[in-house]
């Protein structure tokens, strides 16, 4: 099977390489494999598999990486522009009033 | 479509307090309403739940369920403490989220496993997206800690997490904030025997998300329930709309142009809720919305072609209608697939959008002027 790439060069990702302390956080929590470990210091082998989840920037101790995370879904940008807010996804709305009840009465 | 972000602002409670009432629901439940518990055990923090980590005919129903139907945003477990075999101070703690379907992977796994399961307060969203949304994150991680009280049920401070939980979760600031170690497990469930075999460690594969066709197949149930309603109500306005045109208005042309149209509707919508989906390597492009208007354009050439040869269809501006307005829908429809795909970032999606929305609207503008025209030819 092919391998699954969306569109290139839209990444936000980036490191600052000069904070990494080699930890390797990033390597281990990243879904697409974009980082690599090499003599101690992360580096970005493959950005165009980011999908922006921000798991790499929030584990890293060092603050080294910078990403605009969010949702990479359509309904949620659309819904967002609608609303005037952020891309958000409206999924789950409904429940939010169900899960307090069932977890407050 | 079935992106389940929506930041929750407050916690669950914003007028009690959450966390005594979680073990009183734990408390309460019967093992007869929950069949998948086996048993309790005692422990230090009180009655524990003992969980099966075989899935019982119940358990699969209700993931059958969830596939089928709006039905999953009840398909949850309580969130707390709960016991696979018997645990003691040195087993291992497993966090997941009260999504009962991530519950089931995860505690399916861990047969001949002595562990603990620490269930967060997703409100019944899957790991992935809780972790986008940030519900399954460092503040719900700690505040859960203290809930169940962990600290007295295990000696070691450590934790496995998930793969998928890490984009709501910083492990150095759990660490900091309750000195517990975050351990990230691998991306799916099925591989935590080997992951804890191999002594904590994931292989590269264990740690990348797949998109294959099979877990592509099954989002699609859902997304053809939960909208079937927009195109039973375009369906009925494409039905009394074909009626007016020269002439009073003729229910005639109901059956003669009204029918087809209905019948192309659907086709468009079922393309476009199934082929770009299973077929997704395979069809060009890197834009969901363009691999989902080549899926229409041939879905539009192979049907008119078939309705006309078949003489249900004779109007040539209602053939060259939906020639237009079948790609635009598969578009659309394929682009919102974006949502539940593993792969698109925000930034891809957004720019997309940019060209697609506007094409789209275009294309339905011109397929919708020639299907009114062919009401009066």
């Amino acid at each position: 099977m092919p391998q699954l790439q969306y569109l290139p060069n839209v990444s936000t990702l980036k490191l600052d390489a000069e904070k990494c302390n080699g930890c390797g956080m990033c390597a281990i929590v990243c879904p697409h494999a974009v980082f690599a470990i090499e003599k101690r210091r992360a580096r970005i082998t493959d950005v165009d598999s980011c999908m922006e989840c921000g798991a790499c920037a929030e584990n890293c101790p060092e603050e080294a990486i910078y990403v605009k995370s969010g949702v990479g879904c359509a309904y949620a940008v659309l819904a967002g522009r609608l609303r005037g807010t952020e891309a958000d996804c409206g999924c789950g709305v409904e429940e939010e009033s169900e899960s307090s009840q069932s977890c407050c009465s | 479509m079935i992106d389940n972000r929506n930041m929750a602002e407050q916690p669950c409670c914003p007028s009690c307090s959450c966390s005594p009432q979680i073990k009183d629901d734990q408390a309460r439940v019967k093992i007869t309403d929950k069949p998948w518990i086996e048993r309790y055990a005692s422990t230090p923090v009180g009655e524990i739940p003992v969980v099966r980590t075989e899935l019982l005919l119940s358990d699969r129903l209700g993931i059958y369920r969830a596939r089928w139907s709006g039905w999953r945003a009840k398909f949850r477990v309580a969130p707390g403490l709960y016991a696979v075999g018997n645990p003691d101070t040195e087993s291992p703690v497993f966090v997941t989220a009260n999504y009962k379907m991530s519950f089931d992977r995860l505690r399916s796994e861990l047969g001949g496993i002595d562990g603990w399961i620490m269930v967060l307060d997703t409100r019944g969203i899957n790991v992935w997206c809780a972790a986008g949304k940030g519900t399954f994150g460092t503040d719900e991680i700690v505040g859960r800690i203290e809930a169940v009280g962990l600290d007295k049920i295990v000696s070691k401070k450590k934790l496995i997490l998930p793969q998928l939980g890490a984009p709501g979760v910083s492990a150095h600031k759990v660490k900091e904030r309750s000195g517990f170690k975050i351990r990230y497990g691998p991306v799916k469930a099925k591989d935590l025997p080997a992951f804890l075999k191999a002594g904590n460690r994931a292989t590269p594969e264990m740690r990348r998300v797949t998109f294959n066709m099979w877990e592509r197949a099954v989002l699609i149930p859902n997304d053809i329930v939960q909208n079937f309603k927009y195109l039973f109500f375009t369906a009925i306005a494409f039905l009394i709309l074909s009626g007016f045109g020269s002439g009073i208005y003729s229910p005639g042309r109901v059956i003669t142009y009204g029918i087809p149209s209905v019948i192309l509707l659907s086709i468009a919508y079922l393309a476009g809720m199934i082929l770009p989906q299973l077929f997704l390597p395979y069809i060009p492009g890197r834009s969901f919305s363009a691999k989902g208007a080549w899926i229409g354009a041939l879905a539009a050439v192979i049907a008119c072609w078939f309705l006309y040869n078949n003489q249900i269809i004779n109007s040539y501006f209602g053939m060259a209608s939906w020639l237009f307005i079948i790609p635009a829908i598969t578009s659309f429809i394929f682009m919102n697939f974006t949502g539940v795909s593993t792969y698109t970032s925000l930034s891809g999606v957004v720019k997309e959008m940019k060209t697609a929305i506007p094409v789209q609207i275009a294309s339905a503008v011109i397929g919708i002027g020639l299907w009114i025209t062919g009401l009066f030819v």
